[in-house]
């Protein structure tokens, strides 16, 4: 059951960012294979997010698959928008509708001077 | 837990009676599969909601029995 506080507290995570994926660990140290993938795609395409660990809030962990309809987790939103998880992400990436979105939402980029490697 | 590869095309046919389902046992340990599902019923329907109808189909054992599948839809290709 995904009560309302939960609920609102999941919104506003949503509401708090361009790029918001709700993982399993952090983003420097992804906790869960998928989790690792999702993160690896978002860096490698250079796109800032916030990465929200919901192994550190088991209320998140279990409301956020009721609040997507999605069972699994990671879950990438993109400007309030529920995206998909993983493997959606693998495969969007792959044929460029990925990189599409975030241009067409007009997503900020990671500072510009990143180092490479 | 984990559910067989037989389990799980069984399930996702009795949900998505047209589906072909082909299953990969990513490991070999009965835990880590991939599963390609092709049906008509996933034409004109953004990526997210056909995801969401196998999983329906699950009837709730992905991300609990069913921690890794892989998954890839489509409609039949003309």
């Amino acid at each position: 059951m995904l009560d309302e506080v939960t609920k609102d507290r999941i919104s506003q995570e949503v509401a708090n960012g361009d790029v918001v994926l709700f993982m399993k660990g952090s983003a420097v140290f992804p906790q869960c294979g998928f989790s690792a993938t999702a993160v690896q795609i978002l860096s490698h395409l250079n796109i800032k997010f916030r990465g929200i660990d919901v192994l550190s809030d088991p209320a998140i962990r279990e409301g956020i698959k009721e609040y997507s309809q999605w069972p699994t987790i990671p879950q990438l939103y993109v400007k309030g928008e529920f995206v998909g998880g993983c493997d959606i992400m693998r495969e969007m990436f792959e044929t460029g509708e990925l990189q599409e979105i975030f241009t067409d939402k007009q997503v900020a980029l990671a500072s510009a001077g990143r180092e490479v490697g | 837990m984990a559910m067989d590869a037989s389990e799980i095309e069984r399930l996702i046919k009795q949900g998505i009676p047209d589906a072909d389902v082909e299953i990969t046992d990513l490991r070999g340990d009965g835990d880590h599969y991939a599963a390609m599902v092709v049906s008509a019923s996933f034409e004109g329907l953004p990526r997210v909601r056909q995801h969401q109808m196998v999983y329906e189909a699950l009837q709730g054992n992905m991300g609990e029995a069913l921690h890794a599948l892989a998954l890839q839809t489509s409609a039949p290709k003309a």
